[in-house]
């Protein structure tokens, strides 16, 4: 910005500063003092008469005899057994984001190709479907999922996650799709390719930038999904999300309310780091329909 | 694209929205206009020693056989629609008839669940939206102005609030706010009032609700008004700057236009997505002062008795509810695509 040619006021200046600081606070603060916290016990980590004993942890060297604590990870891990959800989300999440974009690749490249009318109509269909609430589709599925006893499992969820996906999966992969000029795979069809052959010369070499973007966000929509995982999924097959609400229902009666929280924690690690890797695709990503218009 | 090729590439795609979104949508409405059957109920006397007693069973055998003739269950109309739990024509009739005032049939009208729940989620919607806007807006042009290694860091760590789970976000912030939390007990000291509980009134419950929302949500509209600040023309800037006009001038008239397109942009996902809210209510469990539509489905749903029409009925009123926030938005992107007529 050509603003930042002429030099600000200092009031300016600081203001800016403190509003900076004032938000890296509000949004980073939260995750580390949970994730401190973990290594407590409650009464550390929810400590009324101090609050420096949230972050020295007296109680919990009282308690373990040292500052930290493994205690809430291994009541969560092991003897709640948060492995398991931890291993249904990963598989929820390969598949779904497998199938979503082998499909929604298909979709999106032949809609970016067709000019005719009826992919206008397409798309608005797919943009009324990804306004609905995917919770108020959740009626719908439950009588014949048990009718058929397909109910609970999780190849089930995942096909159900991959459909919700598809519209935004569909509109991002449209847009990329449009900016790669239709020249190449024209002049790959008069060198006597079919159809097909120029998507798979052509297209799938030079696509996989927009893929990763797309596949991020449909692993987004997979790992945070509650509101159909909880419906469709039986309590052995629970992923993390729905298992931690259920948690907050039978381990506050225990007092084990830490198990909650390292559970917390451990599904929080994942994104961390995902945000770490693909920092650049996602805010390519989220101003992907943006630029456009 | 020849339509032959076009079909065998979209076919997969579009089996999967047909499948499963189109096709249950159909079965919402369906469901939402028939009730279950009753249960045929037969009396059995059961005769000992110490004399006769009559129970009442339910006859499997004869409520199978209605279901067998009628699987979709009895057609009831708009019949569920209508009821306590619904729209209570009825209900709203004698309240209205009742009420002294406006202020007085609005307050009698927040004891019915479905009008409480359209309370809440209207205001969390139209109180979080433009609040979104605005503070995204001031993050991107306070970040835009750092040094360029800092932006780095600032958009690493504005990414998570929004990258995080609803649920799990909204958890992290229910510990803390807890009175024996960090910030429920800093706002004690603060406010020297030992009892203040940001869980125990309503008005709080919903403050806390909306600041959550405006947390979660910000990180996207700052991103979105972030990458729009990097295209601002510089020539239209410096020339601002030529002929006076202050930093404040230069937002208003030159910022604000370009990015106009953007603020709509940002302005259809949050109404979508904030019309939507559920997560946050489950994670500060905060249903006794705050629902939404999307928990009434949800607590239909869920429990040992799934109130299926109950629930579709509820799905068909939110979505009904969906199309008319979003209708002017629609109406807007249909004119963009067919600039001709």
């Amino acid at each position: 910005m050509a603003a930042n040619n002429i030099k600000k006021p200092l009031g300016l200046q600081l203001f800016i500063y403190g509003f900076v600081l004032l938000w890296l606070i509000l949004a980073a603060f939260p995750f580390l003092w949970t994730f401190w916290g973990s290594f407590k016990v409650e009464l550390d980590f929810f400590s009324k008469a101090d609050w420096t004993n949230a972050i020295s942890g007296v109680r919990t060297q009282v308690v373990h005899g040292k500052a930290f604590t493994g205690a809430g990870y291994e009541g969560a891990w092991i003897q709640e057994e948060f492995w398991r959800a931890f291993r249904n989300t990963g598989i929820v999440c390969f598949f779904t984001v497998l199938t979503s974009l082998t499909i929604a690749t298909l979709g999106g490249y032949a809609l970016s190709r067709s000019g005719f009318r009826y992919s206008f109509w397409l798309l608005i269909i797919a943009l009324i479907f990804r306004a609905l609430p995917p919770i108020t589709l959740v009626s719908g599925y439950l009588l014949p999922f048990f009718q058929w006893n397909i109910w609970g499992i999780l190849p089930t969820t995942i096909i159900v996650l991959v459909a919700i996906n598809q519209p935004f999966t569909l509109w991002m992969l449209h847009s990329f799709f449009q900016k790669i000029p239709k020249e190449l795979d024209e002049s790959a069809k008069v060198d006597g390719c079919t159809q097909f052959q120029a998507f798979r010369n052509v297209i799938i070499p030079i696509m996989w930038p927009g893929v990763i973007t797309a596949g991020l966000f449909s692993f987004l929509l997979a790992y945070n999904d509650f509101a159909v995982t909880a419906m469709l999924l039986s309590q052995d097959n629970q992923t993390m999300v729905p298992k931690i609400a259920s948690f907050m229902g039978t381990t506050q009666v225990e007092g084990n309310v830490m198990f909650a929280v390292a559970a917390v924690v451990s599904a929080v690690v994942p994104l961390f780091i995902l945000v770490m890797f693909f920092q650049r695709q996602l805010v390519s990503g989220l101003t992907a329909g943006a630029v456009k218009g | 694209m020849k339509h032959k090729t076009f079909f065998w590439f979209f076919l997969p795609t579009a089996m999967a929205m047909f499948l499963f979104i189109a096709l249950p949508l159909v079965s919402v409405v369906s469901q939402s206009l028939h009730v279950p059957h009753d249960k045929v109920l037969i009396t059995v006397e059961n005769c000992d020693p110490f004399g006769c007693t009559s129970q009442t069973q339910i006859d499997h055998t004869l409520t199978q056989a209605l279901y067998e003739a009628d699987p979709l269950g009895q057609w009831a109309g708009l019949g569920i629609y209508f009821d306590r739990g619904h729209l209570a024509i009825k209900e709203v009739g004698e309240m209205w008839r009742g009420s002294s005032g406006l202020g007085d049939f609005f307050s009698t009208l927040k004891n019915l669940p479905f009008y409480r729940a359209m309370g809440f989620t209207l205001t969390f919607t139209f109180i979080v939206t433009p609040l979104v806007i605005l503070f995204g807006f001031l993050i991107a042009l306070a970040v835009n102005s750092l040094h360029q290694r800092l932006k780095g860091l600032m958009i690493f760590f504005s990414l998570l609030p929004m990258i995080v789970t609803p649920l799990i976000g909204s958890l992290i912030m229910f510990w803390m706010i807890d009175s024996r939390g960090i910030i429920g007990s800093m706002l004690q000291i603060l406010l020297d009032n030992p009892e203040l509980s940001l869980k125990a009134s309503t008005g709080l419950t919903w403050i806390t609700l909306i600041i959550y929302g405006i947390w979660h949500a910000a990180p996207f509209a700052f991103i979105v008004f972030y990458a729009g600040l990097q295209t601002v023309p510089k020539e239209t800037l410096e020339s601002a700057m030529i002929d006076g006009a202050t930093r404040l001038q230069q937002i208003m008239h030159v910022v604000i236009p370009h990015l106009a397109p953007l603020v709509a942009f940002v302005a259809l996902m949050q109404l979508m997505d904030n019309f939507r809210v559920f997560e946050p209510i489950i994670g500060f469990n905060a249903e006794a002062h705050a629902t939404s539509l999307s928990w009434i489905i949800y607590n239909d749903l869920g429990g040992e008795t799934r109130l299926l029409s109950s629930a579709a009925t509820t799905s068909v009123l939110t979505i009904i509810g969906i199309s008319i926030l979003l209708a002017p938005v629609l109406v807007r992107t249909w004119r963009e695509f067919n600039p001709q007529e």
